[in-house]
Order: C-alpha cells, then sequence, then structure tokens
C-alpha cells in the first residue's frame, strides 16, 4: 500500500509536469506538420508565462492573463512565420532569434514594470487558475485503490490540464478529420499539390503558425499561473526543447505525442521524487542521468536504432514555385 | 453553338531573357484529343503553366468555352473547368488516394460527409471511365501508372470538362501507356477535351484527333492527325536546322577506350531509366548520343562518371572495369583518365559562389601540382587558371572573379577548360553548349573536335539535334531508357527525329 | 526559374546590408530601452564608456569578446559545410573537463606553460568529441544535426552537473564546483599588452587565451581558404552535389568539419576557468555558446568579421554590465534581446532590405543610364 501511494504521488506530478509538455508538444506538431520547423517553443511558451503573469497580477483575472498569454505568442509565431513563409528565412535562425528575445525580454521588461528582479508579483485568488474537484472525489477517496486514483490521481487538477488533454484527441481529430488538418498535412508534405490544388500555400502554413502561437500561449499561462503562482525568470527551463523532444519522439502524431510527455514527465517526476534514494534492482540512478534521459532517448531514436522518425518532407524547407 | 473549348490569342511569355512563348495562337475543340508537341525547351510546358494558372502571361488572352477567361491561379483554372495532370505528380505521397482526391475540393470544413460523397462520386468516375483505384491504398504504395490515374480521377473530382496532360507516360511501361490511351478515348467519348502534351509521335499518331507542333517558343502549325504523317510532324518539330558549319576532317577511330556492357540504372523512384544500354567509344572518335530529355541520358552519364551507382551491367575504361554497380569514387576515374563535363553546369560542374580559379581546380583539387602539403598552393592554381583563361579565351579574364558573375558561355568554358587541360583519355560532355551564346559554341564545338584528333575518345550527349549531327561521327538515339538506333550523322533530320520520337522501324516508315 | 537578386556592387552586399540589417536590430533594441523608460541614447554612451572608458573596461571587454571569438568561429567553420552546429554550449561545457583534469593533476608540480599546452589539447579534444557524435549521426544516419545539437547541450548540462556535484567536488564543500587551482594553472594576465597602451588593467581577467582565440581565427581562416580540407569543406556547404561529382567523400567531411566546430567551441573553456575562476564551476559556459550564433552570423562566418562581432558583444556584455549600475532596469538581460534580434535581423531577416535596395541602387543605375554599361551578360 505504500508503494501504491507513492505511486500515486509520482503520477500526479507527472501530470502536473506533462501538461506545459503536452500543450507545447502540440503547438510545434501544428507548425511542424505544416513545413515550419519551429525550435521556439521554449521562447513563444517563457513569454506567454510571462505576460500572463503579468496581465493577471495587473487585472486580477486570470482569464484577462490566459487571453495575455495567447496574445503575445501567437506575435511571436507570427514573427517566425514572417521570416520563415514569406521571406524564406532559415527556419532553425529564426526559431533560435525568439528564443532570446523571449528570454531577455521577459526579464527586462519584468523588472521594469514590478522590480522583483524579473518575477511578477505573487498571484492569489481569481488572478490564478484554481484546480477543480471532480465530484464525488471526496466522498470515494476512502474506497481502496479505485477512490485514490480517481479522487488523488484524476480530481483535483486545473481547467487547463483537462484542457490540454482534452486537446489530443481534439488534435487528433482536427488533423484526421478536418479539412483544415487536411490541408494542413498536405502543405508540410508537398505544398506543390496545395497550390496546384487552388489553396494557398502561404497562408495555410500561416494559419498552422498561428495555432501553434495559441498553444505555446496556454502551455506558457498553465507555468506562470497555474503550476506556479506567478513569473519567475526563465521559468520554462528548457521545457520547450522537451516538448520538441516529445513531439520527434512521437514521431508528429497527437496521440504518442501524450504518451511520449507523460513518458518524459514521469522521468522528470521521478528524478525529483528519487533523488538520492534507491530504486529497486537498479541501485541509486544519478538523477541527473534521469534529466538526460528523454534527450538521450530522442537522439537514439532520431538515429534510427528505434524505428526512424521521419519528419514531414517538405519541412523546413520555404516553398518556392518551379517552373 | 461554340464546339471550341480552349482558344488562345497572341499568348506571350518572357523569362528574363528567355522568351518561352512567343505569341501563340491555338484552338482546342470540343471533345477532342489534341495533341501538342515539340522538342525540349520548345515552350510546351510553359504554355500549358499559363493556362492552368501557375503563371501568367506577359501578354495574349484566354478563352474558355468561347468566354474570355482572366486565369490568375489554379484556383481560378478549376472552376473554369481545367484540370492539369503534372508530368511530376503533384499528389501527397503518404495521404490515401481519398485524401489526395478530396484535397482543395472537400466541400465541408468537417471531411466525414464529404468523405461518403466523395466515396460514392469516386466509384461513378470509375465505372464511366473505367478507372479503377482503391481508395484507401497509400500514394506512395502504388505503381507509378496507378498514382497517374489518381491525378486524372482528381481533376475529374473538380469537374474538369478540359483535361491538360503533361508528358504523360514519360514514366509507363508500354502497357501502363496503353491502358492511358484506352482512358483517354474513355474520356473523349464521354465528351471531354483532352490536350495532350508529349514528345512521342507515336502517341500522336495513335491517340490525338489534331495536333499542334510547337518550335522555340513558336506554334509552327497544327495539323488534322488524319491528313499528316510522322514524317511531316518530325520535320516540324525538328525544323530544317542550318547545319552548324563545324570544320572537321573524317575521324580515324582506334581502340575500344570506353566500352559500355549491358548498363541499367534506376532512378530515385526507382524507375528503370536506362535499360540494359551497350555501345562502344573507340580513341579518336565522338559517339553522339541523341535523344528528348529524360529518355535516360543523364542516369546514363551518371553511372558511367561514378556519380549514380547502377543496378547491372559493366564498364571498362581503357580496359579495366569500373566498378559502377558498387560505390564509386569520381576521383579516381579522373586519375584513370576520365574527364566529364557534367549536363548541369550550375549545380554539379562549378560552385558559383567560388571564383575562377577555384572552379578550375573542383575534382582535381588534389592533385599535388595545386597542393603544398595540406595547403593550396594558391599561387599555382591561379597562375594554372590564368594559363586557361588565355588558352580558352575566357572573358572576363580575371582568375578571382566570382564564378556567378561570368556569361553561361565563359561558365561552359571554365568547365571545359578544366577537364580537357588534363589531358584525358576518355572525355564525356553533357550538354556543351545549353545557355552558351552563340560565340562561344563554334569555340567549344571546334575544341571538341580538337580532342577528337587528338586520340580522345569522346562520348557527347546533347538534346540539340544539329549539335550531335554536326560533331559525332556515329550517332546513338536514345528513347525510353534504350539505345532505339545507330546512324551515322548525315542521316536524315526526319529519320534521327523519328527514333527520337519512338518509332524504331524508320527504314519502314520511310518506305 | 528562380533569379534570386540582381547584382548589387560587392560593398553593399557585404557591407551595406549588413550594416542595414544590424543597424535595425539595434533600433528595435532601443525601441526596448525606451519602452522600460530610459533613454536610449544615454544607454549607447554609458555601454560606451563602460566598455572603452578605461583600462579595466577594456579589459573585460576582451575578456568576453574572448569567449565569443571561440564559439562564433566554431559556428561559422559549420556553416562552411553547410551544417548549423546549436551545440557550441554543450561542447564547450563538456570540454572545461578536457582543461580542469589536466589542471587537477599537473598543478602541483608542471609550470603553467606546460599546463596549457595540455589544456589546449584536452579541450579541443572533448569538445571535438562532444560534437562528433552528432556529426557521426548526420553523416552516417540522416538525423540531423540542429535537432541533436540541442538534446547534446542538454545531455552535456546534466553529465556537468552530476560529475561537478558527484565526482569533482572536493570533499566538505557544498559549492558544486572543482577546487581552485595552483598558481601554475592558471593562465598569465595580459596586463603588460593593455600597460603598452597606457592603459591600466585593474581586476580584469584578460589573459593569455585571448591571443590564442586570435591565433585560433587565423587558423580557422588558413584552414577554410587555404586548405585542400577547407577547400571540400566550402564545395559540400555551397553545393552537395557539385561535391559528389567532384569526388569529395561527403560523411568524413561532415565529421571532420563537425569535430573541428566542437574543438573551437570547446576551447572557449580556457578562457573562463584556466584565465579567470581558476576553478570549474556550474554553468561557467554563461550562454556563451549561444553568443557564437550570433556572431558568426554577424561576422558573416569570416574570420575577419567574427573577431569584431565578438568584440562588440564583449562592449555588450561589459557596457551591460555598467548599464545595470546607472540604469537598474537595463541588466544584463538587454544582451540576450541584442542577441536575439542581431540572429534575427541579420540571419533569418538577412534578405529582408534586399529588394528595397536593390531597388534603390537600380533607379541610380537608371538615373546614370547614359553611361555605357559594363559588358553584363
Amino acid at each position: 500500500m505504500e508503494y501504491f501511494d507513492t505511486l500515486i504521488v509520482i503520477l500526479q506530478s507527472t501530470v502536473r509536469v506533462s501538461v506545459p509538455l503536452i500543450l507545447a508538444a502540440l503547438a510545434g506538431l501544428y507548425s511542424e506538420r505544416a513545413g515550419i520547423f519551429d525550435i521556439g517553443l521554449e521562447g513563444k511558451m517563457l513569454a506567454a508565462a510571462f505576460a500572463g503573469g503579468a496581465a493577471a497580477s495587473v487585472t486580477g483575472s486570470a482569464f484577462i492573463g490566459l487571453c495575455a498569454a495567447i496574445f503575445v505568442s501567437v506575435c511571436l509565431a507570427l514573427v517566425h512565420g514572417f521570416a520563415s513563409i514569406t521571406q524564406r528565412g532559415n527556419q532553425i535562425v529564426s526559431g533560435v532569434a525568439i528564443n532570446f528575445i523571449a528570454l531577455g525580454a521577459t526579464v527586462i521588461l519584468g523588472q521594469a514594470w514590478f522590480r522583483q528582479g524579473g518575477r511578477t508579483p505573487q498571484l492569489s485568488g481569481d488572478a490564478r487558475f484554481t484546480t477543480v474537484e471532480l465530484p464525488f472525489a471526496a466522498e470515494i477517496a476512502d474506497i481502496p485503490v479505485i477512490g485514490s486514483i480517481y479522487s488523488n490521481l484524476l480530481s483535483g487538477h486545473f481547467l487547463l490540464t483537462y484542457l490540454a488533454f482534452a486537446l489530443v484527441p481534439f488534435t487528433w481529430w482536427v488533423l484526421y478529420r478536418t479539412r483544415f488538418g487536411l490541408r494542413l498535412r498536405a502543405v508540410g508534405e508537398n505544398p506543390g499539390a496545395v497550390d496546384t490544388a487552388g489553396i494557398s500555400v502561404t497562408w495555410m502554413r500561416y494559419r498552422a503558425v498561428i495555432c501553434c502561437g495559441i498553444l505555446c500561449g496556454i502551455a506558457g499561462a498553465y507555468l506562470s499561473m497555474a503550476m506556479t503562482a506567478g513569473f519567475v525568470k526563465g521559468m520554462t527551463a528548457g521545457k520547450g526543447f522537451i516538448a520538441l523532444a516529445a513531439l520527434i519522439f512521437a514521431k508528429w502524431k497527437p496521440v504518442n505525442v501524450m504518451f511520449a510527455c507523460l513518458l518524459f514527465g514521469f522521468l522528470d517526476a521521478m528524478s525529483i521524487r528519487m533523488q538520492g534514494n534507491e530504486l529497486p534492482i537498479i541501485g541509486v540512478v544519478p538523477v541527473q542521468f534521469m534529466q538526460a534521459l528523454p534527450y538521450l532517448l530522442t537522439v537514439i531514436l532520431l538515429a534510427g536504432f528505434i524505428g526512424k522518425a521521419i519528419p514531414p518532407r517538405a519541412g523546413g524547407v520555404p516553398y518556392v514555385k518551379e517552373r | 453553338m461554340n464546339d471550341i473549348a480552349i482558344e488562345l490569342k497572341g499568348i506571350d511569355k518572357k523569362f528574363g531573357l528567355v522568351h518561352a512563348n512567343k505569341n501563340i495562337n491555338m484552338r482546342v475543340r470540343k471533345g477532342t484529343i489534341h495533341g501538342i508537341i515539340g522538342e525540349n525547351g520548345a515552350g510546351k510546358s510553359t504554355l500549358m503553366s499559363i493556362l492552368y494558372g501557375f503563371y501568367q502571361a506577359d501578354n495574349g488572352h484566354i478563352f474558355v468555352d468561347g468566354k474570355k477567361t482572366v486565369i490568375k491561379d489554379p484556383n481560378a483554372a478549376i472552376s473554369a473547368g481545367i484540370g492539369m495532370v503534372h508530368q511530376h505528380f503533384m499528389l501527397v505521397e503518404n495521404f490515401s488516394v481519398l485524401e489526395n482526391i478530396m484535397l482543395g475540393a472537400e466541400e465541408s470544413q468537417v471531411l466525414n460527409a464529404g468523405i461518403t460523397k466523395a466515396r460514392q462520386e469516386l466509384k461513378r468516375l470509375e465505372k464511366e471511365y473505367e478507372l479503377e483505384v482503391d481508395p484507401d491504398a497509400i500514394i506512395e504504395e502504388l505503381p507509378v501508372g496507378i498514382q497517374q490515374r489518381v491525378e486524372i480521377l482528381k481533376a475529374l473530382y473538380r469537374g474538369a470538362e478540359i483535361l491538360i496532360l503533361d508528358e504523360p507516360t514519360g514514366v509507363l511501361t508500354p502497357a501502363e501507356a496503353d491502358h492511358l490511351f484506352r482512358i483517354l478515348e474513355q474520356l473523349k467519348s464521354q465528351g471531354k477535351t483532352i490536350l495532350l502534351i508529349t514528345h512521342k509521335l507515336r502517341e500522336i499518331m495513335a491517340v490525338t484527333d489534331e495536333v499542334s507542333v510547337m518550335r522555340r517558343g513558336e506554334m509552327v502549325a497544327t495539323r488534322t492527325t488524319s491528313e499528316t504523317s510522322v514524317e511531316e510532324l518530325a520535320e516540324l518539330m525538328v525544323g530544317r536546322h542550318v547545319l552548324l558549319h563545324v570544320e572537321k576532317g573524317p575521324a580515324s577511330p582506334g581502340e575500344v577506350l570506353l566500352s559500355v556492357e549491358n548498363l541499367t540504372v534506376r532512378d530515385s523512384r526507382g524507375v528503370d531509366m536506362v535499360k540494359n544500354v551497350s555501345f562502344n567509344v573507340r580513341a579518336g572518335e565522338i559517339v553522339g548520343i541523341a535523344g528528348v530529355a529524360g529518355n535516360g541520358q543523364s542516369e546514363l552519364l551518371q553511372a558511367v562518371s561514378g556519380i549514380r551507382r547502377a543496378v547491372t551491367g559493366k564498364v571498362l575504361l581503357q580496359g579495366e572495369p569500373i566498378h559502377v554497380t558498387g560505390k564509386v569514387d569520381p576521383s579516381e576515374l579522373r586519375h584513370r583518365g576520365l574527364a566529364h563535363v557534367p549536363e548541369d553546369r550550375q549545380h554539379m560542374g562549378l560552385v558559383l559562389k567560388f571564383d575562377e580559379s577555384e572552379n578550375s581546380i573542383l575534382g582535381y583539387h588534389d592533385d599535388p601540382k595545386y597542393l603544398s602539403g595540406m595547403f593550396l598552393n594558391i599561387d599555382a592554381i591561379r597562375k594554372d587558371a590564368a594559363e586557361k583563361i588565355e588558352r580558352y579565351d575566357i572573358r572576363p579574364p580575371n582568375p578571382r572573379l566570382k564564378t556567378a558573375n561570368f556569361s553561361g558561355g565563359n561558365q561552359q568554358k571554365i568547365v571545359l577548360a578544366r577537364e580537357m587541360e588534363r589531358d584525358p583519355a576518355v572525355l564525356i560532355i553533357g550538354q556543351p553548349t545549353r545557355g552558351v551564346d552563340v560565340g562561344a559554341i563554334e569555340f567549344i564545338h571546334k575544341r571538341i573536335i580538337e580532342m577528337r584528333d587528338a586520340g580522345k575518345a569522346v562520348l557527347l550527349v546533347s538534346v540539340e539535334l544539329d549539335e550531335i549531327r554536326s560533331l559525332s561521327d556515329r550517332v546513338l538515339v536514345m528513347f525510353d531508357g534504350r539505345v532505339v538506333g545507330e546512324r551515322a550523322p548525315d542521316a536524315s533530320e526526319g529519320e534521327l527525329g523519328l527514333l527520337m520520337a519512338g518509332v524504331e522501324d524508320t527504314k519502314e516508315a520511310a518506305q | 526559374m528562380s533569379v534570386p537578386y540582381a547584382k548589387l556592387p560587392a560593398w553593399v552586399d557585404y557591407g551595406l546590408i549588413p550594416l542595414i540589417n544590424l543597424a535595425v536590430a539595434f533600433l528595435v533594441a532601443g525601441l526596448v530601452v525606451l519602452a522600460v523608460g530610459e533613454s536610449p541614447l544615454r544607454a549607447a554612451s554609458l555601454l560606451i564608456e563602460g566598455a572603452f572608458g578605461y583600462g579595466e573596461g577594456i579589459g573585460f571587454t576582451l575578456y568576453y569578446a574572448t569567449n565569443f571569438i571561440f564559439t562564433g568561429l566554431a559556428v561559422a567553420i559549420a556553416f562552411h559545410c553547410g551544417l548549423f552546429n546549436i551545440g557550441g554550449e554543450g561542447q564547450a561545457y563538456v570540454a572545461g573537463l578536457g582543461v580542469a583534469l589536466p589542471c587537477l593533476w599537473l598543478d602541483q608540480f608542471a609550470p603553467w606553460y606546460v599546463i596549457f599546452p595540455v589544456a589546449i589539447l584536452g579541450s579541443a579534444l572533448v569538445g571535438g568529441f562532444w560534437a562528433m557524435i552528432p556529426g557521426w549521426l548526420q553523416a552516417k544516419r540522416g538525423s540531423h544535426v540542429v535537432i541533436t545539437t540541442i538534446m547534446f547541450n542538454f545531455i552535456a548540462s546534466s553529465l556537468m552537473v552530476y560529475v561537478l556535484v558527484d565526482v569533482l567536488k572536493p570533499a566538505g564543500s557544498m559549492a558544486p564546483q572543482t577546487r581552485t587551482f595552483a598558481e601554475s594553472g592558471q593562465l598569465p594576465r595580459l596586463d603588460w599588452l593593455l600597460a603598452s597602451f597606457g592603459l591600466d588593467i585593474g581586476g580584469a581577467p584578460f589573459n593569455l587565451s585571448f591571443l590564442l582565440a586570435l591565433v585560433a581565427a587565423f587558423v580557422v581562416w588558413v584552414v577554410v581558404w587555404r586548405t585542400k580540407l577547407g577547400y571540400e569543406i566550402r564545395t559540400m556547404g555551397h553545393s552537395p552535389s557539385a561535391a559528389s561529382y567532384a569526388g569529395i567523400r561527403q560523411s568524413r567531411i561532415i565529421i571532420i568539419t563537425m569535430m573541428m566546430s566542437g574543438a573551437l567551441a570547446g576551447m572557449m573553456a580556457l578562457n573562463p576557468i584556466m584565465g579567470d575562476q581558476h576553478r570549474m564551476q556550474l554553468d561557467f559556459v554563461g550562454g556563451a555558446g549561444f553568443v557564437g550564433i550570433a556572431v558568426a552570423l554577424m561576422g558573416r562566418s569570416h574570420p575577419v568579421g567574427i573577431v569584431p562581432a565578438a568584440i562588440l558583444f564583449g562592449v555588450l556584455y561589459q557596457g551591460g554590465a555598467e548599464i545595470s549600475f546607472e540604469m537598474p532596469q537595463i541588466s544584463r538581460d538587454m544582451i540576450t534581446i541584442i542577441q536575439g534580434l542581431v540572429i534575427l535581423f541579420a540571419g533569418a531577416l538577412e534578405n529582408m532590405f534586399r529588394p528595397a535596395i536593390t531597388a534603390f541602387f537600380a533607379t541610380l543605375g537608371g538615373a546614370r543610364s547614359d553611361k555605357p554599361l559594363p559588358a553584363a551578360e
């Protein structure tokens, strides 16, 4: 029973840390499936976290914070879109640039506006997202196993958490069951086919990039307004890159993305939990190894040692009409 | 009652200095198969791209069904009832057939409703035109012939009344091509109008009702197919070229320096581009390979020069085998006396961002002459380049100028100088004068003859028939990956034209 | 047919357009300064004064520039091969081992001039090794070098935390760092160099590795433009199909280039470890690997451009520290913004102003059309 409780606790924190990963990885999925590589997930998430934290603390409204987060993230996504779609610039370079601009700007503006060393003020009350209890969570909490799973693992999360998990099937549905999704996937595989079918490649890709911005915005808002109560300098701490790794690990498929993010989140949760503790059979695993594992796994996957990760065929290539 | 499906009036298009379409006028009658024939670069594809809205004409008007129609993008073409089957299929390879067909014509935001309809419609089209395809098959798992069928279905699904097919049989087997023609007949009988672009006379004679001939951007003639002959078309297509005058004595062929036996080469799509080709090139002769581009010449050159791996076959260079079916090091072949002027000068033969002297050593940069230890001997390289510049009259005579800033002719001279000055035993030249100004052509031709007279074996590939005829001592014609005939260079243009168009039995046809 | 852009005079191509891009980046940065309620002009003058106003400032400026020369060269040499090495940060970090271990082993009984060459070799080898793996994966397994180098940055970071906390931390110490090296593990400062200009270096850690960086810049120039290897690298970078035509072995070139890139990034570790802190600390690279991207883009991948670009970023780092005393609103993070803006405008948007400039020069040309045109073809 003790192991079970520990497991529940670990899984609970797995869910908690997976949410921003899922949101950001899905964001990357929209963009990359349309042929725009995006290594600027980190920057967009960070900027959104700051915008959310700042707007919520000023207005006292979590909703306005969320809107601000999404707005800022979409603006950065449009910069990336302008550079990579309209100007046909290097998508990697543009993504790197956005990461740095966000990293610096959040601190400079945060310091200028709030003078708390790059933090935004602590959020409380309506300015922060609150957790929701699922019906009867308290009542059945005492039932062994099922009760514990229901009330401790499934219940008591933020709305954004449920939203993130709901977005996984939703994204799948959009991608495979709607016109938008069909065209989005096509434009990332063969923009020529889309162009000759009478659809604007440019507009399609801009829309994909905007979707990416919206989701990164929500991910950022979750970080500063749900997971913690306020923005802290550099708070994404590489989550954008883990999300990128998860996206590749999931071979750009929505449901796989969720599992990859949960796996990476689980490793993260374990590494915190296991600090210094011995694992059965394996013995002491350095916590750093657990932290590096998502990246290691992704590299191994990329090397084709466990299946092959084939990116969208037109990814990273600006579309130029050929003669 | 208007029986003209499409009328083009005064269509004119320039790409920079290239005049791709010159004042084109054309009428296509409804319910017919109308062929457009011409050599490479005659402007067929450009004209069709204008019709499909991929490019805008600089001048001229398009009338569809007698109505003046502005086609500003493919969308406009689709709504005017024009569909196009591109030479390189515009399909999303990892999509299903159904998804490809629906793309851009989904009808509703959510696919579900559309899918059912699309399936029904697809079934109807399949029945009506005998175009069976499994709607759930993934494109990349289908043979090319079926992929093409999907392209046709795509156009029909959008309600195309006029169907343009751009070189549709290029990637098909003869059986698949025959099937395609049956489909086209079927479409015609249902009242569709078909524009068939091709360079193959056999196809024109087999399926078209009328045929328009293009040559060098101009529309030179339109004929009723039943009232014309392959000879007339071949002549119209090739034109009566003035034979370029090249001073050339008789050849005195020596021993075989390059021998190709049963060579088969496959391209990246898995299509056999060179099929069981065999020939020899002797010292002191120029063997020209004629043919319309895309009939396997490029792949042949690449395989012989070690850039592309062959599937089967043997190549002997000065009697010694080249391991063409395995990994070949092109620089080793250079050491063994094989020089190669590649067809694609700008991407393969030169690095345009390098200065002239740097390009003058490409491929020979490991020659000790240009090195001192691991360092480049810049002085030696520039001096060497300056000498070549002088001998080949490369202008401007500046070895430090960026290669992109030289004209096409001078760029080609840079490559020729590099390859010829090595005194190779075998010289392979692809498209020696493509994009080269008239002044330089004569110079380049002279040099090629000089190489022959110096006892080199020269293998020449060109899509310019007059070039082949004026330079070669023997002419091989390639069609559909095979060498379909060997002729003397003084064979008539008509005869060579027929071979190039896939009519093999020219003796018979000429009777 | 894609006609890229009309021809422009070389000075416009290599001088004016990069300068305009850079100017726009700084203009936008100025707007940020304005947005936080400070005067951009005053900030600029504080910046210049902080970086160049006195000997110690100059010493610090050049100390920072040393890091950026190394990492800028690392990114640049990979660019020449058509590779984007984002992993300079991780390569430098891991290469710290190649510097710290020789110092820890040898500082008791060998003088600095013995340890220094060993550390140079060590840093280059370790950095080169760390970049070789992504290079090998790209060449042989087709995994994109951008993604793998990003991943390797994080792996490097975890590895180094482990090494510093669990292996190299002296017993009884709390701080995750090695012990401080004895004097022979410390590089001589270049106070005499500045003193010859009549400047007092003060406490600035401006040291011998600056000269090594200049040597490295020269060596990179020689390798890229004056050796057979460099010729092959550039051929690969400009046109892979020309490289295969020329018989250049592509995977070999990719791996070697990545190793050289990693070695250059790795040598950056000498400067902070042996030249300043005299021990290896957590996160001693401090983003210099990423600054290298901006420096390489700004310097157009040429050592002659990279050295001044690195000094400019040195100015930003040092002057930025000065500004933050006077203007508490503007911290070091301002540099990160500028870095991002430089990467954006000099990299991803490098051709944004080109059409306008081309049009401008075309009208100039049109106005002088009475003159005979040079034989253009």
